[in-house]
C-alpha cells in the first residue's frame, strides 16, 4: 500500500510526549488546571497519595491556521488563549470557549465542557476532527483526519472528548474553525422572558438568565446583527447593552433545556446562571465536585469495560472518572 | 464480464475454513432458529422466501445480493432482544438494517445472518417544541421526520440526498450527511440520545436530553458504527429552527475549476452558506433532461448554494457570494424566485442518481473527501482517470465539504468493463487520500472501502478501533466483516460467502 501524506509521520513534540508518557507507570497529563476537580472521585489533588502518579504537559506551541479549510491544527497543551487570539487574527473563529485564557486546549477537550457559545455552535464534542494521542502502551495513534466530514472508521474522537485523559492523552489535534462574527454585542434585561427571547431570535449565540436579569449575546455582521435587535426589540427601555458575562467556574449541573423554567425555584437563594437553550446551570461560590447522575448497569458495564480495554494497567488518570 | 469473489479480489486469509453460502446449511438448523424467532414474531413477520432473502441480501450498492438466512420485521425494543437473544443461541450473525439505502454494503449480510430491520417501528413518539427535540422510533423516514416538525417551525437537519427512503435508524448508522450537514453538521451532531439493544441483548440508553451526559460518549461511539455495536430500538434528535430566510443561488461555469475555485473563494472569504454543491457538465445533462430545472445545458459545472438568515442577512450573504462567482468566472448567478423554484433546483440535485438510469444501466457511486482547498486538482484527477479508463464519470457533489461523489456509469454486460471501473475507482480513492482526504465523507466503509483503511490508518490506529469494536461485541457476531479489515480483527475470523459480485 503506498504511504499517503494523510499518514504522515507525527510531529517531533508528539515524539516527545509519547516518550514522556511511556508504556509504564501512573501518569496524568497537567493542563492550565482550570477544571482540575473535573471527574475525580477520590484524592484531591496534593494529597500524598498523589506523589506518585507523574506528571506531564502536552506538547504546545504549534498552531497552524488554515483560513480556506476553516480548520486549525493545534499542540494539544497550547493556552486557549492564545489560539483564540490566532484564530482571531485569521478571521476565525472555534468556539471551544475554555473557562480561562490560560486553560489548555487539550485539557479542555479532555473535560469535554462546552463553553457559552453552545446555544448557536452546538457541543464542542463536534470540533473535534483529528486527535493524536499516546495510548496506555505509549504508542501514537491517530484518530479521525483534517477534514470537516468523516465516516472512514469508529469515531475514536468522540469518545476522548469527555475522556479527562483515562483512555488516551490527547497530543495534538485538529478543530472545525467557523468565520468569526464581525461584531458582537451584549444585551441584558430585567423583565424580559428568556423563554421568549429564545423563540424570538434566529441564532443568538448565548442567552442567560439569573431569575433577576435576562442576558443576550448577539453576533455577526452589523446587518445580522442589526436584524436580530430588530427580533429582540432592543430599543425598549427594558433593555441596555452590558458587558461580557463570564460563566461561573463552580457547580455545574445539568437540565433539559425545559427544565429551566423552574430554576428560580429550584435554585432559590443560591447564585446562579443558566444557559437558556441548552440546559447547563451554573452555581456560583462552589468549587466541590458535581454531582454526576448515577449510569444505568449496562452504561456502566460498557464504561468500565472500555476503561479496562484501553487502559488495562489503569495508568492513566488514576482518581478520575468520565 | 469477469466474476470476482471478495475473497479472491481482497486476498483470502489461510486459515478462513470452508465457505457457507448462505441459505444453503442443514435445513434442521436453519428451521429451528426460524422456529425460535416465530415464537416471538409470528409468522408473518420472520421472512425466508427466497425472493424476499433476496431483497434484503442486498443495499442500494452494486454488490450482488448475499442472501441471509432469515429476515425479522421488528416492531418494538423488547422483541429486538428476544431475537438478539435467538441469533446468538444459534451462533448467527446479526446485520441491523434500516431502509437499505446503504452504499458501501454496510448492511449486506454476511455468513448466514439473521436480519434486524427496524422498517416497521416507523412512529414518531414525541415532538417537544420546549426542548426542540423528537423522539422517534428507527424506521421513521428522514424526510417525514422534518416534514412533522415543519407546522412547528422546526426541522431535522442532515438531509442526505435519499431522505424520502432512507430512515433515521439507518442515518444513525452510517452518520449520514447530506447539503446541509456543510453549516448544521452530520448526523452525529444532531442526535442527543439513543435507546440501543446492546449486542449482549441488553437495551441501554446512550447518551440522554440533558445537557451533558456523565460517562464517556457511548452516543458518539455508536453514530456511525454501521451496525457492529448494536441496533437502535428509540432515538432523540436535536431539532433546528426553520430559517426565517433562505436564498438559493444557481452559479454558471464555463469550466469544473473555476467552479471548484469558486468554492474555496466563498469559504475563504469568511462565509460558510448552509449547502455549497456542485454538479458538473455530465450530470447537468443528464439531469435537465429529467427534472427540467433550467439548468444551463452548456455549462462546465453548477453551483448550487443555499444561505439561511435573517431576511436581510441572508440578501447580504447572497450578495456577497453572486459577486465571488461572478469575479471567480461565472456566467450568470441565478437566484431562485420562489419557493417553487427553489424546491425544483433541490430537486433537480437530490434526483442525479436517479436520473443516470437514462445513461447507462450500472453505476458505481463512490465517496471521498478531500481537504476542500484542494478541490481544483482532485477534480481534475477524477476526469484524468475516468478518461484513461474509458469512463463516463459524472460528479454531483458537496463541494462545501470538499465530499467528492464520482459517479461512474456503464454498462455490465459490455466486455472488460468491471475491471476499468474497479480501477478507476481505486485511483480516485488513492488520489483522494494522496491529497490529504479520507476513504468516505458519509456512505460510510462497509465492505466497499474496508480493505482501503491501511490507506489512511496505521496498524496501532487500526487496533484502536478494534478495541472499540470488541468491547461491544466480544464475539464478533455484529455486522461481521464490515468497517475494519480483516487483518486487524482479533479472535475468531467470520466467513465470507463466496460468489459476491462487486
Amino acid at each position: 500500500m503506498s504511504v499517503s501524506l494523510a499518514r504522515s509521520n507525527a510531529s517531533a513534540g508528539m515524539q516527545d510526549f509519547a516518550s514522556e508518557v511511556g508504556a509504564e507507570g501512573p501518569v496524568r497529563v497537567i493542563g492550565g488546571r482550570t477544571q482540575w476537580n473535573r471527574g475525580r472521585t477520590t484524592t484531591p489533588a496534593g494529597q500524598t497519595s498523589d506523589i506518585s502518579i507523574r506528571e506531564v504537559r502536552a506538547p504546545t506551541g504549534a498552531i497552524s491556521v488554515e483560513p480556506a479549510e476553516l480548520i486549525v491544527r493545534v499542540d494539544a497543551g497550547t493556552l486557549w488563549g492564545d489560539l483564540d487570539r490566532t484564530l482571531e487574527s485569521a478571521g476565525m473563529l472555534c468556539p471551544l470557549d475554555a473557562p480561562d485564557e490560560t486553560s489548555t486546549v487539550g485539557g479542555v477537550l479532555s473535560v469535554g465542557e462546552s463553553g457559552f457559545r453552545r446555544l448557536r455552535y452546538g457541543h464542542i464534542r463536534d470540533l473535534l476532527l483529528e486527535a493524536r494521542y499516546v495510548n496506555s502502551a505509549g504508542l501514537i495513534v491517530k484518530a479521525g483526519a483534517p477534514v470537516v466530514k468523516n465516516v472512514t472508521g469508529f469515531d475514536l474522537c468522540r469518545l476522548l472528548v469527555g475522556s479527562i485523559g483515562t483512555l488516551g492523552l490527547i497530543g495534538e489535534v485538529v478543530l472545525r474553525c467557523r468565520p468569526r462574527p464581525q461584531q458582537q454585542l451584549w444585551f441584558e434585561s430585567a423583565t424580559a422572558n428568556p423563554f421568549d427571547v429564545r423563540d424570538r431570535l434566529y441564532q443568538p449565540s448565548f442567552i442567560g438568565w439569573t431569575g433577576d436579569k435576562t442576558c443576550v449575546c448577539i453576533e455577526g455582521s452589523s446587518v445580522e446583527i442589526s436584524a436580530e435587535r430588530t427580533s429582540l426589540g432592543t430599543t425598549a427601555v427594558d433593555w441596555a447593552e452590558c458587558g461580557p458575562y463570564t460563566i461561573p467556574l463552580g457547580r455545574r449541573i445539568s437540565l433539559r433545556p425545559s427544565d429551566l423554567r423552574r430554576a428560580r425555584e429550584e435554585f432559590a437563594g443560591q447564585m446562579w446562571l443558566a444557559e437558556i437553550g441548552v440546559g447547563v446551570v451554573h452555581l456560583g461560590g462552589t468549587a466541590l465536585p458535581e454531582a454526576k447522575p448515577a449510569l444505568s448497569a449496562s452504561v456502566q458495564q460498557l464504561n468500565l469495560d472500555l476503561k479496562r480495554a484501553y487502559d488495562p494497567s489503569g495508568r492513566f488518570n488514576p482518581g478520575v472518572q468520565p | 464480464m469477469v466474476k470476482r469473489s471478495l475473497v479472491e479480489r481482497r486476498g483470502r486469509r489461510p486459515g478462513v475454513g470452508h465457505i457457507d453460502r448462505a441459505g444453503e446449511s442443514d435445513v434442521p438448523e436453519e428451521a429451528a432458529l426460524i422456529h425460535d424467532l416465530r415464537e416471538v414474531l409470528g409468522s408473518a413477520r420472520v421472512l425466508v422466501g427466497r425472493a424476499e432473502k433476496v431483497l434484503y441480501g442486498k443495499d442500494a450498492s452494486a454488490l450482488d445480493p448475499t442472501p441471509p438466512s432469515v429476515v425479522c420485521l421488528l416492531e418494538t425494543a423488547q422483541e429486538t432482544q428476544a431475537c438478539v437473544r435467538i441469533a446468538s443461541k444459534h451462533g448467527r450473525p446479526i446485520t441491523p438494517r434500516g431502509s437499505g439505502t446503504g452504499l458501501a454494503g454496510g448492511t449486506v449480510p454476511l455468513g448466514r445472518a439473521v436480519v434486524l430491520s427496524t422498517t416497521k417501528m416507523n412512529r414518531i413518539l414525541e415532538i417537544n417544541t420546549d426542548d426542540r427535540i423528537a423522539w422517534v422510533e428507527p424506521g421513521v423516514l428522514n424526510l417525514d421526520l422534518s416534514k412533522a416538525t415543519d407546522p412547528h417551525g422546526l426541522h431535522y437537519a442532515p438531509d442526505p440526498s435519499s431522505q424520502q427512503t432512507c430512515s433515521i435508524g439507518g442515518n444513525v448508522g452510517t452518520n449520514a450527511g447530506g447539503p446541509h450537514c456543510l453549516l448544521h453538521g452530520v448526523t452525529s451532531a444532531h442526535i442527543l440520545a439513543v435507546e440501543v439493544v446492546l449486542p449482549n441483548a441488553e437495551l441501554a440508553m446512550l447518551g440522554s436530553l440533558e445537557a451533558d451526559s456523565p460517562g464517556l460518549d457511548l452516543r458518539g461511539v455508536f453514530v456511525g458504527s454501521e451496525g457492529t455495536m448494536g441496533i437502535a430500538t428509540r432515538v432523540a434528535v436535536r431539532l433546528v429552527a426553520n430559517p426565517p430566510a433562505i436564498r438559493t443561488l444557481l452559479a454558471d461555469f464555463t469550466t469544473i475549476r473555476e467552479a471548484s475555485n469558486t468554492v474555496t473563494s466563498i469559504i475563504g472569504a469568511g462565509m460558510l452558506p448552509a449547502a455549497l454543491e456542485m454538479m458538473d457538465a455530465n450530470c447537468i445533462r443528464a439531469v435537465e433532461n429529467w427534472a427540467k430545472a433550467g439548468l444551463p445545458l452548456d455549462a462546465g459545472a453548477v453551483l448550487l448554494v443555499e444561505i439561511e438568515g435573517t431576511e436581510a442577512g441572508a440578501d447580504a450573504e447572497a450578495e456577497a457570494i453572486t459577486a465571488i462567482c461572478r469575479a471567480d468566472g461565472a456566467r450568470s448567478v441565478r437566484a431562485a424566485a420562489s419557493a417553487e423554484e427553489r424546491a425544483l433546483l433541490w430537486k433537480a440535485r437530490k434526483s442525479a442518481f436517479g436520473a443516470i438510469a437514462n445513461l447507462k444501466p450500472n453505476y458505481y457511486l463512490h465517496d471521498a473527501v478531500v481537504p476542500r482547498t484542494r478541490l481544483t486538482e482532485i477534480m481534475d484527477k477524477v476526469l484524468e482517470i475516468a478518461e484513461r479508463n474509458e469512463l463516463m464519470v459524472l460528479n454531483v457533489f458537496h463541494a462545501g465539504d470538499g465530499n467528492l461523489h464520482p459517479l461512474l456509469v456503464f454498462d455490465k454486460r459490455e466486455p472488460g468493463v468491471m475491471d476499468r471501473v474497479h480501477r478507476a475507482g481505486g485511483e480516485i480513492i488513492e488520489a483522494c487520500v494522496a491529497a490529504g482526504g479520507v476513504l468516505s465523507g458519509e456512505h460510510g466503509i462497509g465492505l466497499e472501502k474496508r480493505d482501503y483503511m491501511h490507506l489512511v490508518f496505521s496498524d496501532v490506529d487500526l487496533a484502536e478501533q478494534t478495541t472499540l469494536r470488541n468491547v461491544f461485541d466480544p464475539h464478533g457476531r455484529w455486522n461481521p466483516e464490515k468497517v475494519l479489515p480483516t487483518g486487524s480483527r482479533c479472535g475468531e475470523l467470520q466467513n465470507v460467502p463466496e460468489g459476491a459480485w462487486i
